[in-house]
Parts: C-alpha cells; sequence; structure tokens
C-alpha cells in the first residue's frame, strides 16, 4: 500500500458505489457537460461568422447601421440602445434565477416560486424583444438594388445620409401584377414583389441629381464607398433587382450571408429562452405544489438556473459578435 | 451531501452591477468609437473590437463563477468543464479565421471578379 497513496477513510468508500468524485450529483454533473456541448454548438456557429466575416471583410455590413430601431421612436437612428436593454433584461432575469437557487438553498419555498416567476418574465420580454427585433430586420428600412454581378447598391444623398427607395423611386405605367396560382393558368409560385421594379429605381434615380450610390466596399476610414454621380449612373445600369428588407437568399444591408447567420444564431438562441422559459415554468409549477418541500431539497431549481444562466452566457457573446463588433 | 449554505444575495448583487457597468461600457464605447481604439488595428482587428472581446470574456467569467457558482465545485469538476470549452474554442477559432483571411486574399487577388 506504499505505493498507492489515497485519501484518509475514504478508502472504504472509493469501491463502495454511490460517491460522487466530482462532488456533483449525476444530474448537476450531466446537465454541466451538456452546456458544455451546447457551449461548443454555439462557438462552432460564431466561429462559422467569424470566418465569413473574415472571407468578406471588405464588403461586410455595419452593424451600427442596420440595427437602429427602438420602440415607439420611429425615423430616431438608435443604435445598439434596443438591444442594450435586451442584455439587461436577460442578466436581470439571470439574477433572479441566482436568487431563486438562493433562496432554495434556504428552503424558502416562497420566494424560490416569486424570483423563479420573475424570470419566467424576463425571458418572456426578452423573446418578444428578440421577434420584434426581427420583424425590423426583415421589414427593413431603406431598400437596395442589387447588381448583375450580385453586389448591392445603396442610396444616399449628397451628405451621405441614407434614402429610402420610396423617397425617390419613379412610378411608371409598367405595374405587374404579383400573380398568385388562382390567376394563372401555368404558374407555380413566385416570390413576393418588390415595391418597385428596377426600371422604375432608375428612373427615379435619374430625375433626382443629387442622389448618390453607396457600394458594400469598407473603405480605409472604414465607411463604406460612395460612388460619383457618373459612376452612380453606370453602376445602377447594371441593377437587376430591387431588394427590401431580408431573407435567406439575399438582405437589402449588404453581404448574403449576413443574413442567413443573423437568422440562425439569434433564431437558435431564441429557440433556446424560448425553451428555457417552458422548462422553467414546468419547474415553477413544481415548486408551487412542493415537489421540491417533499424532496427536502431544491436541487433542481439549481439544474435548470444552470441551464439559464448558460443562455444569458451565449447572449452576452451573440450581443458582442453580432452588435457590437 | 448538502455543504452549509449561506446566503450569498449581496456577492449576487455585485455581480450584477459588475455585469450593468460592463454593458454600459460596451454600448458607450459601441456608439462614441473613439478613433484611437477604432482606427488602429492589431492582428487584423481594430483595438475597439479587441476591448469589447475582452469585455465579453470579463463577463463571461463572472457569469459562470458566480451565477453558474463554479467557483463553488470542486476543481476537477470545474477543470472539466472550463478547460475543454476554452482549448478547443481557441483552436477553432485560429483554424477557421486563418482559413476565412486566406480565402479572403485569393478572392481578392484573383483574376475572376466574384462580386462586382
Amino acid at each position: 500500500m506504499e505505493a498507492t497513496v489515497t485519501t484518509a477513510n475514504s478508502e472504504e468508500k472509493t469501491w463502495g458505489g454511490g460517491n460522487e468524485p466530482m462532488g456533483a450529483s449525476y444530474g448537476k454533473l450531466m446537465m454541466w457537460f451538456f452546456i458544455v456541448s451546447d457551449a461548443l454548438t454555439f462557438s462552432g456557429f460564431l466561429a462559422a461568422y467569424g470566418f465569413s466575416r473574415f472571407k468578406f471583410i471588405e464588403t461586410w455590413p455595419l452593424a451600427d447601421e442596420v440595427f437602429t430601431h427602438f420602440p415607439f421612436m420611429h425615423g430616431v437612428s438608435a443604435p445598439m440602445y434596443y438591444v442594450a436593454l435586451m442584455t439587461f433584461i436577460l442578466i436581470f432575469s439571470s439574477v433572479t434565477m441566482v436568487l431563486a437557487v438562493d433562496a432554495g438553498h434556504q428552503m424558502k419555498k416562497d420566494k424560490v416560486a416569486l424570483y423563479m416567476f420573475l424570470t419566467i418574465i424576463g425571458g418572456l420580454i426578452f423573446v418578444g424583444s428578440q421577434a420584434w427585433e426581427w420583424k425590423n430586420f426583415i421589414k427593413g428600412e431603406y431598400g437596395a438594388v442589387e447588381t448583375k454581378g450580385g453586389s448591392l447598391l445603396q442610396f444616399v444623398d449628397k451628405e451621405g445620409h441614407r434614402v429610402a427607395l420610396a423617397d425617390f423611386a419613379a412610378t411608371l405605367p409598367e405595374e405587374r401584377e404579383q400573380l398568385t396560382r388562382s390567376k394563372a393558368k401555368w404558374f407555380m409560385s413566385e416570390p413576393t414583389l418588390p415595391s418597385y421594379s428596377v426600371a422604375e429605381v432608375q428612373a427615379g434615380f435619374k430625375s433626382h441629381p443629387d442622389l448618390l450610390i453607396r457600394t458594400e466596399v469598407v473603405t480605409k476610414e472604414k465607411q463604406k464607398t460612395v460612388l460619383s454621380r457618373e459612376e452612380s449612373e453606370l453602376r445602377l445600369s447594371q441593377a437587376s433587382l430591387v431588394v427590401e428588407g431580408a431573407n435567406l437568399t439575399r438582405n437589402e444591408y449588404g453581404s448574403k450571408l449576413f443574413a442567413d447567420f443573423f437568422f440562425f444564431i439569434t433564431g437558435f438562441h431564441g429557440f433556446h429562452v424560448f425553451s428555457g422559459v417552458i422548462i422553467n415554468i414546468i419547474i415553477f409549477f413544481n415548486v408551487l405544489v412542493g415537489t421540491y418541500e417533499k424532496r427536502k431539497s431544491y436541487e433542481m431549481v439549481e439544474k435548470v438556473g444552470l441551464y439559464w444562466h448558460f443562455v444569458d452566457l451565449v447572449w452576452v457573446f451573440v450581443f458582442t459578435v453580432f452588435y457590437l463588433v | 451531501m448538502s455543504h452549509e449554505h449561506v446566503s450569498n444575495t449581496g456577492r449576487i448583487w455585485k455581480v450584477f452591477g459588475i455585469l450593468s457597468v460592463v454593458t454600459i461600457i460596451e454600448v458607450y464605447l459601441g456608439i462614441i468609437k473613439p478613433d484611437f481604439l477604432f482606427m488602429n488595428d492589431f492582428l487584423s482587428m481594430n483595438l475597439l473590437n479587441w476591448i469589447f472581446y475582452a469585455l465579453t470574456i470579463f463577463k463571461a467569467y463572472y457569469i459562470v463563477w458566480a451565477f453558474m457558482h463554479i467557483e463553488g465545485e470542486k476543481s476537477t469538476l470545474r477543470n472539466a468543464v472550463v478547460l475543454p470549452v476554452i482549448f478547443l474554442i481557441l483552436y477553432l477559432l485560429f483554424i477557421l479565421l486563418t482559413e476565412g483571411d486566406y480565402i479572403y486574399g485569393v478572392f481578392k487577388n484573383s483574376t475572376i471578379k466574384w462580386n462586382f
């Protein structure tokens, strides 16, 4: 026994079963390892975003030009305020969660229930905010034009402020009706028509001599390139599509992958928040009916707490990657 | 199994304060974008972004250590959870970002235009 030094007194128990080498119960341990694998999944997504961004580093959209909305403040450019608010809501719901865990350690059922309830409310507000953010992102604000070569052109005035298509596009008597299956015989489907045709945008651009085109290319000053009037007209003559808002194929903000990553990563995170809220609701009712009181342990609250904090943790990174950097 | 748990609400609120202050600093920097940080690059990323990532990891540390209370776990559990994640993320980031930068160069220097 000289060679194998074991801790005193534990020798008996070590091989007897029922011991916890990591000092955590089975459920808690597995929650930790689930979190590890989920963290690696999210890192994979975020690293893929970084990969695509480095690949198109010169043409990537500038985040603070994309997310500029705040509720009840129309037309005011408020970059980041809303998403900062969302971050606060999620951090605060993390605080109420950890307070619930803390109250659980002291077996205070009413406090656990109250804090769990607040956590659920915070989670719901966050998911709702994310839905609103998506709505704005999908709807778009200014509209843009895509060229035959796949690059995106946006419109600015002389001072470099963005101009919406609706503010200058001409109305030509060429209106085409959106085809639906009920109106056409040999017809399968077509995507929603944009509000203006390419010809209308081009005609409107011609009749507004103070408009210029802004390309996706980022200059040395870390701004988007604004072309001269002659260059603008030349580029616009190559236009092939009007782009309004965002979908998985193209978006008015710039690089096509930008919207894909935004939808996928914030969507996957939103799904985590949503399932977290559902799990929290289940545990909340278990607390109310006294399941853990009978069990004399609120460890289950601690386990869902771990998951909930993890969701918050991921958001901290998503916030940085999508909105700050 | 149940170790004696003292209420640590004080620490929870302190950590909440830290996380809030850091978030406010991030948003403030993100809005004013000071030129001396934003215009200077280090390893193909500007200093402002380095600061953002540093602050993010600072926040992540407090969330994992205080809220998820990994500071109270045994060091075996702590290491089993934290070290693989850190190692694999750094490895993945190194590979993907290097590769992304390389492909950027391929597109930029090729004779075929891909986006015009």
